[in-house]
């Protein structure tokens, strides 16, 4: 199998993007509630946040001509990769606790693993990023690990 | 309530349809800061990325699976974990159907493990996930 990823893009494996401080909002919480169509009362009074609230917290906040033409912003965790296609993601998360109105958060994005397979139609590249967020003081909020697979 | 005791392995979770309006899909794409056209502009969705239709976003409707797990526990149980993945795209206008069952009990932990599901209309399972959530 010929190796697709080269020492140089294996060496970006443990990069971690800049630390982001969020104050969470109670009216983040009840946007984020009423546009995924919440039923329950404590997430729509955003007195706690749904389980994928934190996703938000990814995007990065850029004025409109700094994003590519698709409208996304340039993903600098990732190397360029001999692989384009991206055909399926995956989000696995352990939580500790919820998310409160009021929670200061410190979120921290890592390139955790990049790994190729052969597939049944040519090679596949794999792609973990993790997202640990944890309070400004220290204790554990929740920890996901995202997976992106490349054709 | 729901109780531990009361939850039998291979027991449905009650099942819910979204079908996501243009608004809608506007206020998720706001809240989370998502600027991707393919959600919004549906001349660059169709003609130039050559989508059927303006794409649901991935994590919205991960979201609408994760649903099926804290609307059955209430204020019954915590969320320990939970996982998606997206198979196949979904399209405005199309109606998902979001459920699960119970796959397992661990009488030690009090823990019950249950795998999700994310339906088109087709039956076709386009999100499958799974959750672990802790009984006191």
């Amino acid at each position: 199998m010929p190796e697709l990823l080269t020492p140089e893009i294996k060496a970006r494996i443990g990069d971690a993007n800049p630390t982001i401080h969020v104050e969470v909002t109670r009216r983040d919480i009840q946007k984020y509630a009423v546009s995924t169509g919440q039923t329950a009362r404590k997430y729509l009074d955003g007195d706690e946040a749904p389980p994928l609230f934190h996703f938000g917290y990814s995007m990065d906040i850029l004025p409109p001509e700094k994003l590519r033409k698709d409208g996304i912003a340039e993903d600098k965790l990732i190397p360029p990769l001999p692989l384009k296609r991206v055909m399926a993601g995956s989000s696995d998360t352990v939580y500790h606790r919820p998310i409160r109105p009021g929670d200061k958060l410190a979120i921290t994005r890592r390139l955790k693993d990049l790994y190729e397979k052969e597939g049944k139609s040519g090679p596949l590249i794999f792609v973990v990023t993790e997202v640990v967020v944890e309070t400004e003081d220290g204790e554990p909020v929740l920890n996901e690990t995202t997976s992106l697979i490349a054709r | 309530m729901l109780r531990y005791e009361d939850i039998t392995v291979g027991q449905a979770l009650p099942a819910r349809d979204h079908t996501a309006s243009i608004v809608q899909l506007f206020m998720y794409n706001a809240a989370i800061w998502n600027p991707h056209r393919i959600h919004f502009d549906h001349a660059y969705a169709t003609e130039e990325e050559g989508y059927p239709a303006i794409v649901l976003d991935g994590p919205l409707q991960g979201d609408w699976i994760g649903q099926v797990v804290t609307d059955w526990i209430g204020e019954d149980a915590s969320l320990v974990s939970f996982g998606y993945a997206n198979r196949r795209a979904a399209y405005l206008g199309e109606t998902m159907t979001a459920g699960g069952q119970v796959e397992e009990k661990n009488d030690d932990t009090r823990e019950v493990k249950v795998s999700l599901f994310l339906k088109n209309a087709e039956g076709e399972v386009t999100i499958p996930g799974h959750a672990v959530v802790r009984f006191p």
